[in-house]
This record gives C-alpha cells, structure tokens and sequence, in this order.
C-alpha cells in the first residue's frame, strides 16, 4: 500500500479506497472541513450528517480566516471505513466546502480540546482537587470557598481522565469545546 | 460593466442572459415586482400553471427534453412548499433547476409574517444547494451562479430566495462572465491509469456488459453517441436503468433490454452472470441491485460517474472513474483503439449464445385477451403506431410506468421522461406540458395511471391555455395497480385502500376543461381511437379501459437476487419471505 504512494484513506488524490470497505469494525475519524463562511452553511453540514444517519461525536466550528470568509469545522465521527468514506465524499459534494481532510489516516496529527470543570467542596476534598489539577496542569480561573472552576486543554483523553479524577470529588459541571485538530509538519 | 437596475428587473436581465426563453410559475404578493418586469418584456415567456408542483414537473420536463435547465418562479410560503415535492424529485435524478422564490421582507424575516416560511431552510435538502439573497447588489451574480451550480457537475435543482425589498431595492448588475464561479468545478476529465486498466479488462472479458444510466443522457448527445460507438465497435451487450433508456437505441444490436426490478430476464441475468460490469453514469439503485449479498457475484466491476460520492455507496467497485460520462468514454474508446481494438471474440460469442438463450423466455409475453384490453397490448399498438413519428413519452408512477419502459421503444436520448428516483405520482401530466412547450410541433404522449393522473389533473388547464397538444393516454384499471400488485403478493390479497371507486368520467373532464376525450373499452377500437388521439390537433384525455388486475412481470422480489425473478405466469405464492417484506 505505501508503495503506491497514496496517502492511507485519501479521497482528494484518487477515488481508490485503499482499505478493506467490508470490514465491519467501527472506527473514530476527525474530519477538517474548510468552508465558506456563508449563512446556513453550519446547518448544511450538520444536516447531511444527521439526513444520512452518520454520527458526530464532537463537533467544532469558528472563521479561521477573516478575509477569505473560511471557516474550519472540525467533526469527529464514527463509522465503518466504507462510511467514513462515504461522508467525506458528500461533505466533498456541498458546494461551500472547499477541502475534506481526514486527519485520523492522513498522517499523523495533534488534538486539543479546552474543558472547564466546576468542582465544590471543602477540607480535603478541596484540597486533593487542587493537587490533582497541577498535576494535570489545569488553571484556576475561578475561586469561591466552597468551589473552583479548572481550566484545562488537552486530548479528549486526557479530559476524560481528569473528569473521572474530579467526579468523587464534587464535580458540578463540565463545559467542552471538542476537538480542534491540525496535521503536524508542513 | 455594471448597471444599476432594480432587483426585480435584475432577475429577468439575468434569466435572458442565461438564454433562458421560458419561466414556469405562479404569481403572488412576494414575487409581484418580477411579475411586473415579465409583464413589460417579452423575451420571456411564462406559462401559469394551475399549482406550484405542476410548474416543477413542468420544468423538469422542459429540462430533460432539451439539456437546458428549467427555470420556476413561486412566490413565497405554500408557493415554494408547493413547490418542494418537485425539487427532491430533480435531485433524485440530477435534473438542472432553477427555483427562483419569493419571500417576505428582509426585515419581517423571522417575525412569522404572511406566507412567510423558512424556504432555505425547508428546501436545503431538496436542493443541490440555495441561496438566500438580501442585498440586491449581489443578486444577478446569485442568480448566474445558481445556474453554474445547477448546471455543472452532476445536474441538480437549486433555489435563490428573493425577498420582496430586495427586488424592490436598487443594486448593480453584474452580467454573468462577471459572476465568480470558480469555486465550484467538478472534475470532468477521468483518471487515465483507471481507464486503461479498464481497457485492460474489455480486452479480457468473456462476458461483459454495460449497465448505462441517466448520467449517460445527462452528459449530453456526445456522451450517447461514444457508448453507440464502443458498444457496437466492441460487441458488448448493453442494458440500461430506467433513466438511461434512449441513450443506446433500443433497435441497436448490442441492446439487450431494461435491467432492474421490472427488467427483462436476459438482462437481469446478464447483470448476474457478467464477468466485467462497466456502470456508465448509474448509481446502484435497490431496484436495480436487488439483494446487495448476491449482486454479480462473479464480476469485476468499474463505475463511471461524475458524483464521488455514488462511487463505492452501495456496491464496492474495482475500477472507480471520476468524471463526465462523455469525456470517459472519449479516452476510454480512444486508449481501445490505441491498444488495438482488442476483444475476446470466442467468449463473446459464446456470451450471446447464452444471452439468445435466456431471449428465448420471452419474459414479456402477456396472455392477450379478445374482449377485454390488456395494458401491455395498449402499449403495443401506441408503439406501433406511434413509432417513426418524432415522439417524446412522459409517464406517471406505477405498473403502467414499468409497462411503458418495457413496451415502448427508444432510439435517442431525452425522449423518455419519468420520475425514476423519487418516484413522484402527478409527475407525468406536467412533464408532458414541460415537453410539449419545449418541442411545440413534436407528440407528445404521458403515459398514466388513472391515480397518479389525478394528482395534478389541474394542470390540464394549463394545457389547453398554452395550446400543448398533449396526449393523456390513461391505463384505466380504477386500481393503484402496484399497490395492489404488491398487497396481492406480499399482504395476503388484502386490498387495503388501493382502489377508487368514484373516478370522474374523463371524456366528460375533457370537455370540462375544454379539450378532447376519447374512451376506449374494447380491443377492437383501439386502434380507431390511439388513430383519433394522435389525428386531434389539441390535448387529449384518452380513457383506456384496461384488465383490472393484471400484474408487472418479469418482476424480482424485494430482497431476492436476480435470478429469483418472478417471470409472468410462475407461481407467486410464498415468493417473497418476511424479510423481503419489510423492503419498499
């Protein structure tokens, strides 16, 4: 396969799918969609997700180029590869989306996601919430007596561990963003 | 150069600068200023139909017949969701559209005004894409670039949504090689390396086939014309989709018949027993694949289609090409050529043998009957003496479609008209009027149902306003003749809702509407009477009194195989298990 010199799952270059389209096991994709930034567009891309019955997992989306009207939306999503082939196809299909890059089998990649965590408690509780957050390396952005609100950005993976750290510990409330994801090197 | 017009005046500037000689539609309070500027001009012609669904139908005829898209003007609210129906019909089978719509003020938007309704929103998935427009300087590169995406790539409906201030407002036109387009460029041109190793593969075949589709005709007469030339210059045996038919002359040698569901036998089997499937411009729909496990099981297969997204949808195939369907099958006949113009004579020749073999069925047959008219002979006697005559045929949903797609034949393309993917009820009166327009001295035929002709019976009016000679020729059987098919062979012969029993008397609707009707009951008169239909010079509402429960063969169960197909007179008790059932 790497002798033919294809990206692993690229669509962009050839309509080749290069892995096995029966395999039955379901895999987790982050998809980079460059858009237009026009009215409906979010709607547009959502829709076809839910119309066609795909799953999104997380969901981001933000201008990320102010002058040429560009927004990345940042979708994860789950499904055979023969699924996650056909998504990126009809996402390819819409008429304001310029570029579908799949992040998961184009090479390697970070993600990032920013949580914040509302925790109250008291006497050591409080205490260890604290402890643990420095070793998670999440910032105190709010402090009252009986509560505090982390900050912390990593992989989903990371979040999740430090959700199950903090729940015993009088977790309130979480808010995420999902997943911003970029490839690496140039 | 730019002009400063008003938004309404911009919208009929920007349809003749698309060269667009016909609008359909419906006035009303959201699109009253572009009615005004069509009063004052006269460049366009409009046809006023009875309902926004009748205008759709209409354009869609208007568009498949010719190549050019249809143009539609509804005002806002019941007339662009009048109007929806029609639209998911065009997408379905990649029709070129464009709805223009009224709405409400920008500035009522989101207040629930009169007819006010969300139209972008309801119609984003009925379209290939919209557009809502509230400033009229950008309107004219809009409505230009609607008709770029309409028209590029795979064919399909769009919407431009005008509220009322904007066509009020004053803005600068923009002509149309002014409007940018260039974000928007589907890929034409095929993968060279995936045409040669599909060569590779022609050279090789013992038993091919082509399995054409409506990409073919979409593609334009080019494209028909390259599969005439590789079909006859290699000998393979062509079937087509319903959508396809025309694209290879039915009186063609290579040319084995209508494939899916209601397919013939031989090319139903054909389709199973390939070893080389070459799918031009079709998309593997469920009435044509049958059950996906036991699709060709023993075929290499290669897909050319425009769209990616067909490609490796339903079936995986081994050879995907990506792009328009006559620029393919140009390099695809020109590397053939280049490599030598082989084929494999002794395995083709053994191929047709089969294939005379399985001709010999006859699957058609029909036991004709002296005093009663059997649907299938109706449409024999209208092929044969409509047959020469420069005709385009229309249909409406059900048996009688399937009977027209077996009975009658075709030898160019964008002469056969029907609702394939959606398959829409009140399709085909409208697509006849949309034809008829389009080609004022052709005959024009819609081949109906007595139920689905009643959906948009109202479009008769329109008919004999515009003067469109249109032929109604309606297979009477007071039955929704599938529905009964079906309940017959799936649903224990419980006729559950699918018979009417007070239908008009359609002579009398004819003279109503003021055009002709002509009733016919006895296979003795048929003739006299399809001679009468075709010898008036106006529309005709031909009432054809047919068996009423006859059923479509060949026929494959939902959830079987092609070669589990139910042939004419085989025993249909328990032919179709439980899990077939469940299917549509």
């Amino acid at each position: 396969m790497s002798a033919l010199n294809i990206k692993k799952g690229s669509t962009s270059h050839s309509a080749y799918d290069l892995r096995d389209p029966n395999a039955e096991v379901i895999e987790s994709h982050t998809l980079a969609v460059l858009v237009d930034n026009e009215a409906g567009v979010l709607a547009r891309v959502i829709g076809l997700f839910s119309g066609r019955g795909y799953n999104i997992d997380s969901l981001t989306v933000a201008e990320v180029d102010h002058k040429g009207h560009r927004s990345r939306i940042t979708v994860v999503t789950r499904g055979t590869p023969a699924v996650i082939e056909q998504i990126k196809a009809q996402l390819g299909r819409l008429v304001p989306v310029h570029d579908v890059h799949d992040l998961t089998v184009e090479g390697a990649s970070v993600e990032r996601e920013l949580a914040l965590f509302k925790v109250a408690g008291t006497g050591d509780k409080r205490i260890e919430a604290l402890r643990l957050a420095e070793i998670f390396r999440a910032n105190v952005v709010d402090s009252t007596l009986e509560s505090f609100v982390f900050e912390i950005t990593g992989t989903p993976e990371k979040i999740d561990a430090f959700a199950d750290l903090m729940r015993p510990l009088g977790l309130v409330d979480v808010a995420r963003t999902g997943v911003a994801a970029l490839s690496r090197g140039i | 150069m730019s002009r400063a017009m008003t938004g309404a005046r911009m919208v009929v500037q920007a349809l003749k600068d698309q060269g667009v000689d016909v609008v359909f539609g419906y006035p009303g309070g959201a699109v009253l200023p572009i009615y005004d500027e069509i009063f004052q001009q006269n460049d366009i012609r409009h046809i006023l139909v009875r309902h926004e669904q009748g205008a759709v139908h209409m354009a869609e005829g208007y568009a498949r017949s010719t190549g050019k898209p249809g143009v539609v003007l509804v005002t806002s609210g019941p007339g662009a969701t009048n109007a929806v129906t029609g639209m998911v019909d065009a997408l379905m089978d990649s029709i070129p559209l464009v709805v223009l719509s009224g709405q409400v003020p920008t500035f009522m938007i989101g207040t629930d005004g009169f007819q006010e309704a969300d139209t972008v929103g309801i119609t984003r998935p009925c379209t290939k894409h919209n557009w809502l427009v509230k400033d009229t300087d950008k309107l004219s590169e809009v409505i230009h670039q609607a008709f770029h995406v309409a028209t590029s790539g795979r064919p399909g409906p769009v919407l431009v949504d005008i509220p009322k201030d904007v066509q009020f407002a004053t803005g600068q036109y923009k002509p149309p090689r002014e409007a940018k387009t260039d974000h928007y460029q589907p890929r034409v041109k095929g993968d060279l390396k995936a045409i040669t190793a599909l060569v590779e593969l022609m050279e090789q075949a013992e038993r091919p086939v082509l399995y054409t589709g409506g990409g073919v005709i979409n593609s334009g007469p080019a494209a028909s014309q390259l599969l005439r030339e590789i079909a006859d210059a290699t000998g393979f045996p062509v079937t087509s989709t319903l959508m396809g038919l025309g694209a290879y002359p039915a009186s063609g040698k290579g040319w084995i018949g209508m494939l899916g569901m209601h397919g013939l036998y031989e090319a139903n089997l054909a389709m199973h027993g390939c070893d080389l499937m070459i799918n031009v411009g079709a998309r593997f729909d469920d009435r044509i694949t049958g059950r996906i496990a036991d699709f060709s099981p023993h075929s290499k297969k290669a897909h050319i289609d425009i769209d990616p997204s067909s490609i490796n949808k339903v079936i995986h195939v081994d050879i995907p090409i990506v792009g328009d369907v006559a620029h393919v099958l140009e390099d695809l006949l020109n590397v053939w050529k280049a490599r030598g113009r082989k084929v494999n004579k002794p395995g083709l020749a053994k191929w047709w043998g089969q294939i005379e073999q399985w001709k010999l069925k006859k699957c058609l047959t029909y036991k004709n009957s002296a005093t009663i008219i059997k649907p299938q002979y109706a449409l024999e006697r209208l092929e044969a003496l409509t047959k020469g005559r420069k005709r385009y045929v229309t249909t409406e949903v059900g048996q009688h479609q399937m009977w027209a797609a077996q009975f009658l034949h075709f030898d160019d393309p964008n002469r056969w008209m029907t609702s394939g993917g959606l398959g829409t009820m009140g399709y085909g009166l409208p697509a006849s009027i949309g034809v008829q327009i389009a080609h004022p001295d052709a005959l024009v035929i819609n081949v109906a149902g007595e139920a689905s002709w009643l959906m948009n019976m109202q479009e008769m009016g329109t008919a004999v306003q515009f003067r469109a000679p249109v032929k109604q020729f309606i297979l009477n059987n007071e039955r929704l003749g599938m529905v009964r098919q079906w309940q017959q062979l799936l649903h224990g012969e419980r006729y559950s809702q699918s018979w009417s029993e007070s239908l008009p008397d359609f002579v009398k609707l004819a003279e109503a509407f003021g055009c002709k009707g002509i009733k016919c009951s006895d296979p003795k008169d048929l003739d006299d009477a399809i001679a009468e239909m075709l010898a008036y010079d106006g529309p005709v509402i031909f009432d054809c009194l047919v068996e009423k429960h006859e059923n479509c063969f060949p026929m494959i169960p939902s959830g079987k195989p092609h070669n589990e197909m139910l042939l004419g007179d085989a025993a249909t008790e328990g032919a179709i298990k439980a899990d077939g059932a469940v299917l549509v």
